[in-house]
Order: C-alpha cells, then structure tokens, then sequence
C-alpha cells in the first residue's frame, strides 16, 4: 500500500564527507578557537564507524576537498525527503561548491533531483527541521525567505514554515528531531522562544524534550529494522547534564558521540551526515 | 419644502426616516408551495381563497444548471424567489447525498469570484446578473474523511479532492500524485487488466495539473499493486493520504499585510493561516482568536493574549475590496462555526446589532456526525463515472481559486454576537482547564474591560513592552498603509506568541509542547469572561461606510458596563418611553416585534483608530454571558446600551441593516438632550423603537394611512407600497431644532392583475403625539454647525432597488401644519412588474429648542406608524440633524 509520510526516520544509506587539512583554519566559525584536525578525524571517523557498523547503514562517504574547508558538513548542501533532494545553496559563499560532489552523490542513490539556482536564495541545511509531518525553516544568517520559498516548492506536500533563528548559527544548532513527534530543544530562551513559534505554526501536536545545553539539543534520530529508535546524542564529556536527560528515553537505543572538534567550528552531530531512506514510497 | 422651512431659521435638525416593509418572502414562498408542494396546500388555503386572482403565471420558472463534482451539469427548474437551500436540497436529493453538510452550492459573482450560496437567501437575491449557472462543491473538508458514514459521501469528496490536485488548487509531490493517482485509477477501472485495459489506458485519466508519461508510468505501477481493492477501499486510502497534505482543505485569499506585503490568508478546519508565498509566516488556531470582523477592505482578527502577556492585539488584513473581505469574513465564520462549536450560533435576528447577520445557518461538524450516524439505509449504489472529464479546460481558473461566500446587500454592517463556543470533540483537558482557570479566577471575569487591552491582574515586567509592542502593531494596522517601524516580522509574531520562560534547573522530561489555546487558557477568562466565554468568538462586521466609523464606533465608545445599570432604572422610571420599552420588550420576547433603538450619541473620546477596540467594547458590555442561555434577560441591557435592532420577523432574514452617518462628528450637544421627562441621562440622547405590539394613540395621518391599508386590502389583487411622511416642525426662541422624520412603508403584494383601484385619500392634519411635541425650552447658545444623517436601511426589502422604477400611478401630498409642526404626507403608487407598490412617507419637521428629545420622537413617530400598518414593514430610517446655519436636504 502506497502511503505518504510514513516511516519518520526510516534510512538506509548515509553520505558522509572527509575532513579536509584546511578545516584546522579557514572553515568559518562563529567563535575563535583552534581546530586540531587529527582529533576531528578520529572524531569523525567515529561517528561514521556507529552509521556503518553499529546501525548498519549504507555510507557513501565523499573525499574532502581542501578548497572547501567546511565540506565535512554535508547537512548543508542538501535537503532529501523522500526520494526526492534539493539541492541547496549555502549562505557561505565559501560553501557553495560543496553541493557539487553531494549532488553527484544523491543523483547516483536515484533521487530526484532539484536544484536551488535563485541566485537571491540561500538556505542551509542545517536550518531545516523536519518532523516527519511537516518542515521548518529557520531564517538565519544562512537562510532567507526565499530559500525557504523554493524549499517549500520542492516539497509540496509538506506545510513549510518560517521560524526566526534569534541565536546560534542554523535551528539545529539548538534543536531536532528525537522521535515521532518529538522535538529535542535547547533551554536557553532564543531556542525556546523559537519553538513557540513553531507550535503556533503548526497543526501537529509534539513533545518536547528539553535538554539544559543548547548545543546538546542537535542529536540524530534514526528509526531502523531491528533496533527501533536510535538516538545519537553528546557524550557525558561535553554535556553531562543534557545526558541526563537523553538518558531517560527509555525506548531509545542511546549512542553517545563524541563533537567536541567539529563543534569548534560550528559543527553538531546531524551537520556531519545526510541521511536516505531509499525506500521511500516504493 | 422641508428644506425650505429650515432655511428660514438657523437650526438645529434631526431627521429620521424610517423604512418599514411587509415581509414579502413569507407571501410568495407560501404560493410557491400552492403549486409545488401538496403538503402544504393547507397553510396556504386562506390566503388563496382570499386572493383568488393571484396568479400561478407570476411565479417566475428559473432553470439553473449546476456542475457536478464529476464535470457534468445538471439542469433543473425552480421558482425564482425560492431559496437557496431548496436548490441545494434538489441537488443532493439528485446525487443521493445525505451526508450533506459538508458540501455547499457555488456561484460565481460579476467579478468572476466564487460565492458560496446561501441557502437561507433567496436565489434571484444572489444571482445578480447573469445565467443561474451554479458548481457543486464540498465546502468544509472533513479533517477525518474515514469518519464520513456514508462510502457516496467519500466518493464526492474524493472527486472535489481529484479536482483541486488537477487544477492546482491542492499542491502536492510528484510521489503524491502517484500515489493519489493510482488510488483514483483503481476506484474508477477496478484491478488492472493488460487485456481489458488498453496499454494507454492511464493517458485518459487526470492526475496532476502537468501530467507526465513518466507519472502515468508510476501510477500504473502502482495501480498493479491494488489487485482486489474496491472502489470504496481505493478511496479511502485517496482520502487518508489527501488529508495530509498541507493545503487540504485551506480556502486561500489574497490579502496584504500591514506593510502592504501580499501575503494568502488560508481559512481551514483548524483556523486561520498566514502565508506569504508558499511559506507559512503565521498561524491562528480558532481558540487564539477572540472576533473576527471586516470593515471596508479591511479584515480584522483579534487574538487571545499569550501566554505571558496582557493584552488582546488585534491584527488588520487588507483586502482587495470590500467584497473580498466580507467573503473572507463569512467564510471564517462558517469554519469556525462548523468546525469548533457544538452548534450554530443564532443568528443575531432579534439581539440587535448593526450589520450582517450573516451566521452560518448549518449544521455544525458535530451535528452531522451525529446526524449521519442515524443513518441506516443500505449502502446506495452508485456509478462511479469515469475521471476522464477531468481535463485542463476544467481547470481553467488555475492554481489560485478561492471559494468565497455570498455577498450581501447592504454595505455597512456591524455585528455583534457573542458565542458560547465550545470545542467539539477534541481537547477535553483543555476545556477542563478553562473551567478551572474559571473557577481560580473569579475576578477577572469583573474586570472591567479597558478598551483593547484587557489588563491582567498580575501584570508582568513585560507588560509594558508588550503593551507598546501591540499598540504599535494596532497603529501600524489602523492607520492605512502604516509600517511599523523598529517591529519586525518576528517580534510582531513573537508579541502575539508568549514567550517560553526556560525551565531553570528543574530536570527535563518529555513533556507535550502545550497547545497554544490551553497555554494562553487564564487569560481566557480575563478577555473572554465579558464578552464570550472560554471559546468564545465574536464576528463582527463593522460599517464599511466611511462616515460611518466615526459615528456610531464613538458611540459603542460609552458603552461601558455600569450604563447597563442605570439604563434598566431609567426603563421602569420612565414614563412613556418606559411603557413603549416595556411593550417592546414584550414583543421582542415573543419575538414577534421589531425594535430599532436609535442612539444619537455625543461622544466623549474621539476613537479614530480604535475602532476595534470600542467594538469589541461594545460587545463586551452588551452582551452578557448569558447570551445564549437567556435572551430575553439581556433585553434591558441591550436598550440600555441602546443598540440597533431589527427584527427579522418584520424584515425578512435576507434583510441587512444600513447605517451612514455623513458627518465625521457626533457632535450633538449633550445638554441639547436633555429628555422631557428629565430621567434620561444627559449624556445620552434616548432610543427610539419600533414595535409593533406597541399600542397607543395614533395621529390622524398615520389613520388615515390605515384606512389606505384597510381599502387596499380588501381589494386583494392590490400591491401596496405605503410611504408615510409626516413631518412635524417646533420652532423655539433661542436654538432651533429641526426633526425630520421620514417613514416609508413598503408592502408590496403579488397580484395578478395589472389593476390598481386608489382609494381616497382625505389629508389630514396631522396631530402629533405629545411626546413627539413637547419640548422644555432651553436657552442654548448655537455653537455647533453640523449636519449629520443616519441611515438604517432594510436594503432586501426596497423594491426602489430594482433598476426598473416602475410606472408611477398617482402621487398625492398632503400637508397640514400645527403650531409647531409641520406634517407632510406623500403618497405614491407605481405598478412595476405585476407588483404595485403604494410607499407612504411622512416627514416629520420639528423645529425648535435643543431641549426636544428627537429620539424619543422618532420612537413615537415609528411606534403609531407601526401599529397603524401592522402589515408593513420599516424598510428605512433616516435620521438627519442639523445644527447648521444653511441647511440641506438630509434625506437620501
């Protein structure tokens, strides 16, 4: 039976990016601070080693590319729902090039492809929330309206709404998705400011888990045959009341993940993948 | 003349005209059923033995042809003058529909826009211009289509549903048009055959506004995969995906913003969604929003304080015309009253208000659910045809089309009605919160309410932000074109949307995101105890006349909730308006009368830009809670406060009233009213009413009319239009008032004869009632040199609108003077149609002191015209004053 939006959380492939040299000075950050590179590999490869191995994704995994220093984070570059991806243009300039390789990619896994070629758009990734019933689009240093609009046509079944990003880089920087209906959001009042607006917009009820740190509040959810919901959060190291939190899902498969490199330059745990349900309405 | 006389003094005027008309529906309806409807052949003998010559052969024969959710018309015949719902009724009777509730009849109007009918108005009143062509169309998408009784239901659901994918009017994805296709292709052609089916079959079918080969290739595949489903299955897994797309369901309007930043306003099941593109930049769930109101091109909404704020905002949309946004109005309050409430809202028919009384007149969602689970017939067989018909030309109207309501005659309205809304099915708990945050804060609910802003009785650090926040949003929607500056998108959406205060140290735990309308439930109580309860709603419509906002608006202005006080003293301490207001009051509880209380107010505050405040204001201290539970309790109140009221029993329930007020200034002078019998607060010029029950003496002239009613009635075959003038005239020493008061009488008859016998008509001298005359003379000083006149206009019931005026038979004037008054009766007969109308104006001149009470004289004046032509109707009333050196002619 064919239905629509159903499986929140179904994957089956994941694209992953390596870490260029250049990440260490030139990826944007809205903090300074020093990047060791090595340590952000090993990070790294950690966290693609938990997609592969220990929840059984496909990983398509991406060269670096040391003119792009941000690359590691594929989040950005596209947005896929279903079988069909939108490609993005990041508010970086810096970052735009990196849609090419993650394009590539995603025409080879045989999803739809559309493509954000307003040259007045801009939207990252890493500003798009979706829930599973409905998307929102943080309005951020990163994203404007009319990435937002285009966003909104490339997936029409789906309400698209607009939320203020009042701090932090994207909204997943203080939020995301840790079930059906579950929104896992930052304490601090810009995050939660935000999700009152994002409970007035829409027509769906959610739950809420708030999380004390911010930055701990993007974590990855995935809902995966045989090990039903999985939550890759922090680790007790960088954020150990928020741990306590994510500790009483009791349903979840918990997976701690280390971040504290790629957060230096902005980075969270959803930033590093692009999640793909390949199955999606076949 | 009138005018004449009052250029001979520097005056003061006031003159009223009133409109009175027969209720004609009630005549043609009952010969409609002569011939159509045997059951009702009893009713109806009396009045066909009494006029035996009132012909079949006038009953206009109208054939509309209404298309069908499947693309085909269907043509039937009606009577002209019939209703709305007996096409509607036809209609689904043809479809076999019971569930009907959720569908609605459409038309388009001269701008092309789609109108929904109304099924409690006469056809030829909403078929302005053109041929009666009609589209049948679900009107209020079930959020749950598996809850729909009946498999017929879903299948004409579905049909609309494959109607707004194709023509655009529901976007959805390329996977959803598959999916949605190949449901659609199994309920039409069953399982999929290679040898029945040829290879092209899906080519012939419509799925998506660009349809491609490569989409008819997916919904093939699919459509292999549904070998066995039935129709019915097929279109309920049609529904169950259709349901959840974004627009399923939204009734899109253009609008623009404050900043005159077009934007879509989206009324759905659930309440009012702003987009701007495609982009969702707000959301007001029905329980957010306190009224809903439209004046001019203007729409409004007022919406509940969040949850750490104090005050209502209220939140102005721009239309493209003033049509627009009453259709917009309308279908808001036809979702929020189908969707939200147990059941309708009365109509506001013998409440007075101004303005629409357009409700929703259905059954709610509620009802029919319940309704339809009563039915018990077998499931009926149908054809499912072929979606073939689904093609481009369908669709022309494009991506964008809206559905709007039935546009109603008159042009300025206000409503005023107060709801005792209460959710349906869904939110218990939060009803349960309301009551609770009911019981905790029994104070608030004696708050006086303070223009818009409701205080709150712990105000906030941020209050005070807030509040300048709103009023700056208010200014920016008030004033025309307005920006905003130092708010943006965001803070505007932020100041109306509470702002979350993190949880400090306590440990987090799942916990539901709370639904906005419990989260804001204590300031329920605070804004809605006044006027409308927990979910209370009011839908409002304002005066879309220019001049009139500054009249009446101010008016409301002094409204405040301990007038309701003195006004009930004043009604037993009164004399002779206390008796007419008791006889009234009579009348209205048996809802049989009519009662228009005039309120010539003076205002204290200018209230430019506060319209919506003192409106609300106006609703708030008028209408008690107890609205709905008793009506007749809130008759005093409702005179006190002195509001407009018309009676539908009188005036037909297509009629609207009209107010205009040409002067941008109310300024009547408070001690220049001082009333007769000194008991009327000075501050408030006196009501006046109409009533029909009311019984006292009457003048000659208003006899005399009477005995024209008698002759002609006897005749039968006569149609009538009585137009009654008298006019009364005082002139006193220092300040001259002059109080015309114009009555027409309208009662048109159908008759089947041409033949109009004019019965004498002997001119009397008209002889005012005391109360009209009498007047304490005051030494006044003229200050004041302003004209202003107020128009109430029962706009259905003037025949004077038709554009053929008729042939005029006779035209008689009569004048007679007393000492005080000038009285001028003007009779004209005109044979227009078949209908001869006789219209009967008196004007009143009264010339003289301040000190009259012209309300009051008006109220006489209305009151002895009505009970002498109990078979009119007021049909206008038109109240001019002058405090002018050079007077003009205040009758329009």
């Amino acid at each position: 039976m064919a239905g629509l939006m159903a499986g929140f959380g179904h994957y089956t492939h994941a694209v992953v990016r390596g870490i260029p040299s250049s990440l260490a000075k030139e990826a944007l950050r809205s903090c300074q601070a020093e990047v060791d590179v090595a340590k952000a590999r090993r990070e790294h490869d950690a966290y693609v080693e938990v997609l592969r191995t220990r929840l059984g994704l496909e990983v398509v995994e991406l060269p670096a590319d040391e003119s792009l220093p941000d690359c590691v984070f594929v989040e950005d570059a596209a947005v896929v729902c279903g079988d069909t991806a939108l490609i993005t243009r990041p508010g970086a300039e810096s970052r735009r090039r990196e849609t090419e390789a993650m394009k590539g990619a995603l025409k080879d896994l045989n999803l739809n492809i559309v493509e954000m070629t307003d040259e007045n758009a801009t939207l990252d990734g890493g500003d798009v929330l979706f829930t599973g019933r409905e998307f929102f689009v943080g309005l951020s240093k990163r994203t404007n309206q009319r990435g937002a609009e285009i966003l909104a046509d490339a997936f029409k079944d789906y309400a698209v709404s607009t939320v203020p990003v009042l701090e932090g880089l994207h909204l997943k920087t203080f939020c995301s998705m840790g079930g059906p209906g579950l929104i896992v959001i930052g304490s601090s009042e810009p995050a939660q400011k935000t999700l009152k607006i994002m409970q007035q917009m829409s027509d769906h009820r959610y739950d809420k888990l708030t999380v004390p740190d911010d930055l701990a509040a993007n974590c990855v959810y995935m809902n995966l045959p045989n090990k039903g919901h999985v939550l890759m959060h922090c680790t007790p190291e960088q954020y150990p009341e928020s741990v306590k939190v994510f500790e009483k899902l009791k349903d979840h498969m918990l997976i701690p993940v280390s971040n504290l490199e790629k957060v230096k330059v902005d980075g969270g745990l959803t930033c590093c993948s692009m999640l793909i349900n390949k199955k999606a309405n076949n | 003349s009138t005018t004449m006389l009052c250029e001979h003094f520097q005056s003061k005027s006031i003159n009223f005209l009133i409109n009175l008309s027969l209720d004609r529906c009630s005549l043609f309806v009952c010969q409609e059923q002569i011939e159509e409807d045997q059951v009702s052949h009893r009713s109806s003998t009396s009045r066909l033995s009494r006029s035996p010559l009132r012909g079949v052969k006038k009953v206009k024969i109208m054939q509309c042809k209404i298309t069908l959710l499947d693309g085909s018309d269907y043509t039937l015949n009606v009577e002209k003058r019939v209703k709305g719902h007996v096409l509607f009724d036809k209609v689904c009777d043809h479809l076999n529909l019971l569930e009907k509730d959720y569908f609605g009849i459409t038309y388009r109007d001269m701008e092309n826009q789609k109108n929904w009918l109304d099924p409690s108005k006469e056809l030829k009143k909403q078929i302005r211009t053109g041929p009666w062509n009609f589209a049948f169309n679900v009107k209020f998408y079930p959020p749950d289509p598996s809850q729909l009784t009946e498999d017929i239901t879903r299948y004409y659901l579905c049909l609309q549903l494959r109607d707004d994918v194709v023509s655009g009017r529901l976007p959805c994805s390329f996977a959803t048009h598959t999916v949605l296709g190949s449901y659609t292709v199994q309920s039409e052609l069953g399982d999929y055959d290679p040898e029945e089916l040829a290879s092209d079959y899906i080519s012939e079918l419509r799925f998506a506004p660009n349809q491609t080969k490569e989409l008819e290739e997916k919904v093939m595949e699919l459509h292999k995969t549904y070998k066995g489903m039935t129709p019915a299955e097929a279109e309920m897994h049609f529904l169950e995906n259709a349901k959840k797309l974004s627009m399923y369901g939204v009734d899109l309007h253009h609008a623009k913003d404050s900043e005159g930043v077009e934007i879509m306003l989206g009324v759905c099941a659930s309440g009012l969604l702003i987009y701007r593109d495609r982009l969702r930049i707000n959301r007001f769930a029905w329980p957010k929003i306190l009224k809903i109101s439209y004046k001019r091109n203007n729409f409004y909404i007022k919406i509940r304080p969040g949850e750490f704020e104090q005050f209502e905002s209220t939140i102005g949309f721009k239309l493209p015309n003033h049509r627009a946004a009453k259709r917009l109005w309308k279908v808001c309050v036809e979702h929020h009253t189908f969707f939200r409430l147990v059941s309708p809202e009365a109509p506001p028919k013998k409440f007075l208000s101004l303005g629409s009384k357009f409700r929703y007149s259905g059954r709610t969602q509620a009802q029919t659910r319940r309704a339809s689970s009563q039915i018990i017939r077998p499931a009926p067989f149908f054809e499912r045809s072929s979606s073939k018909r689904y093609n481009m030309s369908r669709s022309l109207d494009g991506g964008k089309e809206q559905f709007v309501l039935v546009k109603l005659i008159a042009k300025g309205d206000i409503i005023t009605t107060v709801t005792t809304e209460k959710k349906v099915e869904e939110d218990k708990s939060e009803q349960e919160d309301t009551h609770k945050d009911a019981a905790e804060t029994p104070e608030a609910a004696a708050t006086t309410p303070l223009r818009q802003d409701t205080k709150d009785t712990e105000p906030s650090a941020d209050a005070v932000k807030h509040q300048t926040n709103i009023s700056e949003m208010k200014r920016s929607f008030l004033e025309t074109g307005g920006s905003t500056p130092g708010l943006t998108e965001w803070e505007k959406r932020l100041s109306s949307s509470p702002v979350h205060s993190p949880r400090a140290h306590e440990a987090p735990m799942i916990e539901p995101l709370e639904p906005q309308d419990v989260s804001c439930s204590p300031y329920i109580i605070t804004d809605g105890a006044t006027s409308s309860g927990p979910h209370g709603i009011s839908l409002s419509t304002t005066m879309d006349d220019d001049v009139f906002m500054d009249g009446t608006l101010k008016e409301v202005e002094e409204k405040t909730p301990d007038s309701q006080d003195e006004v009930s003293e004043r009604s037993v301490v009164k004399v002779s308006p206390g008796a007419v207001r008791q006889e009234v009051s009579q009348a209205i509880s048996d809802k049989k009368g009519t009662l228009i209380i005039l309120k010539d107010a003076e205002d204290k505050e200018d209230t430019e830009g506060k319209e919506m405040s003192t409106l609300d204001e106006k609703e708030k201290s008028v209408v008690p809670r107890e609205h709905e539970t008793d009506k007749n309790d809130m008759l005093p109140a409702s005179m006190g406060k002195e509001m407009f009221k018309a009676d539908t029993s009188v005036l037909t329930e297509a009629q609207t009233t009209e107010v205009k007020m040409l002067s941008t200034k109310m300024e009547i002078k408070t001690d220049d009213m001082i009333p007769l019998k000194g008991i009327d607060s000075p501050k408030k010029a006196m009501a006046s009413w109409i009533s029909e029950e009311v019984k006292t003496e009457a003048s000659e002239v208003i006899s005399v009319a009477a005995k024209e009613m008698k002759t002609s009635d006897g005749l039968k075959e006569n149609a009538e239009i009585f137009t009654f003038e008298d006019i009364q005239s005082e002139q006193s020493e220092s300040n001259l008032v002059q109080n015309t008061q114009q009555f027409s009488f309208c009662c048109p008859l159908h008759i089947s004869t041409t033949t109009c016998c004019l019965p004498s008509f002997p001119p009397a001298a008209a002889k005012p009632s005391p109360d009209i005359v009498e007047v304490a003379t005051k030494d006044m000083p003229v200050v004041h040199t302003e004209t202003k006149t107020i128009t109430y206009e029962a706009a259905e019931v003037d025949t004077n609108g038709d554009a053929d005026p008729g042939v005029l038979l006779s035209a008689q004037t009569i004048t007679s003077e007393t000492t005080s008054t000038t009285t001028t009766t003007h009779i004209t007969k005109t044979v227009k149609g078949g209908i001869s109308e006789t219209r009967i104006e008196k004007r009143i001149v009264i010339t003289g002191d301040a000190d009259i009470d012209h309300d009051e004289a008006l109220a006489q004046a209305i009151k002895e015209a009505k009970e002498q032509h109990p078979d009119m109707s007021v049909t206008k009333v038109v109240v001019h004053k002058e405090t002018e050196i050079t007077p003009e002619e205040g009758e329009d």
